[in-house]
């Protein structure tokens, strides 16, 4: 089975580029560069040496022994969380704002739900001097507090999306309605492996910096070539994409995403889209998405501004679709006690998107003899406030 | 069979006034009053937006009216059911523009077959694109002679203008700036210019300006330069205002474009 990108964009029956013509010539552009460009050796170096001493690459892959022992596997966390910024989300943003420099751009758009995109491309934004503004849904304004505050320092506009459910699917609206409005001079930096062809390709060959480095540790830790499992948090899947990149043609190695379900699949308040969705267009691609029978896309829901999306990659789609990936999901609550367990066992404040990760480890049946490695996407700083509300009842003695 | 679109574009070659409202806005049943009304006053086409919930290319006021025509209970089928009661009293030709997402859930064969069943002439459906269209859905339009309009805007390639002039039947949709819907400034000198590079390409099929015509003057100066103008965020604007008598707000606005 081949698991790369056709020409055309697709990925089996996934992807594509379902556009107004208003996006057009931007979108046409990218298609024809974003390869060239990308493997362009002055690009490289630079990408490389910014991932290195800006981001702080490779991110550490650390053995948790006590969740080792507990699961009765060994467990390995590769540490996105420790990247500038917080999560995996700048491998992608220093990729693309390079691009947009090389394609002469001068204004930056972008769109987030958790925040933790819009930081890492404010955050790129100043180190190149560009204009940024960042969409956010209102509801995500009010949940990721921090982040819209670290937004602002870094000089970029926040601007709260009013529309739909004020959550990411609104904020990707606006941000696509900005780009049909300012063709020129703007380029849109999605945040996920989501949007029209060339997006899922583009910022999944950014990510895959994650499972490059994977297995190289990997092999430096235990000699294996390969882990067992993969397993990483799907909202639009970038870090899932990134985790599992170099990992694709090998059979051998099982892919694991988790869906956030809300209060419960069957509650009405999901984000579970491998089981709520069905083949559709949103933001541009043909993918699995929460719809109603007339096609009207339909509200997520999850405590997890970042999973809190009716859609996932086209990539991911057809992982799915032929089984090359599992999926899990994890609830809210279960999220919630799978982010303190992680914490109190291995001094790690995950983020909460992370969290659902975590949730499920104990059900993907790794054997004692087996690795998997989980990706680790983001720290906990900016769901503080969430988790103070469950503190109450949580407290633990050590002896 | 006949396509009263292409009917029209042979009759008239120009001020062709086509005037844009979400079907089930501002109540669901007000369609069929609206569609009458609007024959009545002197437009010539009506294209009624089959409301979405994520209409990516549209602004505000459409934004608005199709969140309202979801939440009246607006469906596609009741769209159908709609223009089907219309088509009792008007010949104007209606064409409906919505989603691409909506027809594939809908199924576009059954979809395109319903249009032609209830005296749909035409479609545009800004997400479709051109390759798409030619490879899985042209034969099936023809087959039902139910015509596509697809869009051109300032970016647009002379090479994309000759694929959509190949593509598109009934006329071409002139988006008249880099923008979504329902902008409301004046027609500045680099649209002029812009219109100008369209014409000069003598294209086959009919043309008509939309996107930010909202008065008198804009939709004057598209007729300037293209077979016609399309007006919608500014109609929702004054269907909105209407306080009380919708009929007499559509005879006013269309006395004040038209004049
Ligand atoms: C830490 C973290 N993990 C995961 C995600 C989900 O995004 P993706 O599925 O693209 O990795 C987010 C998104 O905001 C995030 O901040």
């Amino acid at each position: 089975m081949n698991y790369q990108v056709t020409e055309e964009g697709f990925y089996g029956d996934f992807g594509g580029s379902f556009i107004p013509e208003m996006l057009h010539s931007n979108i046409d552009k990218l298609q024809r560069q974003y390869i060239e460009i990308m493997s362009d050796a002055s690009f490289q170096k630079e990408f490389r040496s910014l991932l290195k001493d800006y981001v702080g690459r490779p991110s550490p892959l650390y053995f948790a022994s006590k969740l080792s022992k507990e699961l009765n596997t060994n467990v390995y966390l590769k540490r996105e969380d420790l990247n500038h910024t917080g999560a995996h989300k700048i491998n992608n943003t220093i990729g693309q704002i390079l691009l947009a420099k090389r394609l002469g751009k001068t204004r930056i758009i972008a769109e987030t739900g958790a925040g933790q995109h819009g930081v890492a491309t404010a955050t790129v934004c100043a180190l190149m001097g560009l204009e940024c503004v960042v969409y956010m849904g209102k509801i995500d304004i009010a949940r990721q507090a921090p982040n819209v505050a670290r937004m602002r320092m870094l000089g970029a506009r926040v601007e709260p999306a009013f529309s739909g459910s004020q959550t990411l699917k609104d904020a990707t609206n606006e941000a696509i309605r900005d780009w049909i409005n300012n063709p020129v001079n703007t380029h849109y930096i999605i945040g996920s492996v989501v949007g029209p062809h060339p997006y899922p390709d583009m910022v999944a060959r950014f990510q895959s910096i994650i499972s490059e480095e994977m297995k190289w540790q990997l092999k430096e830790h235990t000699g294996k070539e390969n882990p067992d499992y993969v397993v990483a948090c799907v909202g639009g899947g970038s870090n899932a994409a990134g985790a599992f990149y170099h990992f694709l043609e090998d059979e051998d190695v099982k892919l694991v995403l988790v869906e956030a379900a809300g209060m419960g699949i069957d509650s009405g308040e999901s984000a579970a889209t491998s089981v709520l969705g069905s083949k559709g267009i949103i933001h541009g691609s043909r993918t699995l998405l929460m719809q109603t029978e007339d096609g009207q896309i339909v509200e997520p829901y999850s405590i997890s501004a970042g999973l809190d999306y009716p859609g996932i990659g086209p990539l991911h789609a057809h992982l799915i679709n032929s089984k090359r990936a599992m999926v899990f999901s994890a609830t809210d609550t279960q999220a919630i006690d799978a982010a303190f367990h992680l914490t109190r066992e291995e001094g790690i404040i995950p983020a909460l998107e992370t969290a659902h990760a975590f949730a499920i480890l104990d059900q993907v049946g790794a054997k004692p003899e087996e690795t998997m490695i989980v990706c680790l996407s983001g720290r906990g700083d900016k769901d503080l406030s969430t988790y103070i509300s469950y503190l109450d009842g949580k407290e633990v003695k050590r002896h | 069979m006949k396509n009263r679109l292409t009917d029209l574009f042979e009759r008239k070659k120009n001020n062709v006034l086509n005037i844009y409202f979400t079907a089930g806005h501002p109540t669901l049943n007000s369609t069929v009053n609206i569609i009458q009304t609007l024959e009545k006053n002197g437009a010539d086409i009506i294209e009624l937006g089959m409301p979405y919930s994520d209409p990516m290319a549209d602004g505000e006021t459409i934004q608005k009216s199709s969140a309202v025509a979801l939440n009246n209970g607006m469906t596609l089928d009741t769209l159908f059911a709609q223009v089907e009661e219309a088509r009792q009293t008007v010949q104007i030709p209606l064409i409906v523009m919505g989603y691409y997402n909506q027809l594939i859930q809908y199924g576009i064969d059954r979809f395109v077959a319903r249009c032609a069943a209830v005296g749909i002439d035409g479609m545009i459906i800004p997400d479709l694109p051109m390759a798409i269209y030619e490879k899985d859905h042209k034969s099936l339009f023809e087959q039902y002679n139910i015509s596509h309009s697809f869009l051109i805007t300032p970016q647009t390639s002379d090479d994309r203008i000759r694929q959509a002039d190949e593509l598109s039947s009934g006329f071409i949709y002139v988006v008249s700036q880099s923008s979504i819907t329902g902008k409301t400034g004046d027609i500045n000198k680099e649209q002029e210019a812009y219109f100008e590079r369209i014409n000069a390409m003598r294209l086959k099929t009919p043309t008509l300006i939309g996107f930010g015509i909202h008065d008198k003057a804009t939709k004057e100066r598209a007729f300037n330069f293209a077979n016609g103008a399309i007006i919608g965020s500014a109609f929702i604007r004054s269907v909105d205002g209407a306080n009380g008598n919708i009929e007499s707000t559509i005879e006013e606005f269309l006395q004040g474009v038209i004049g």
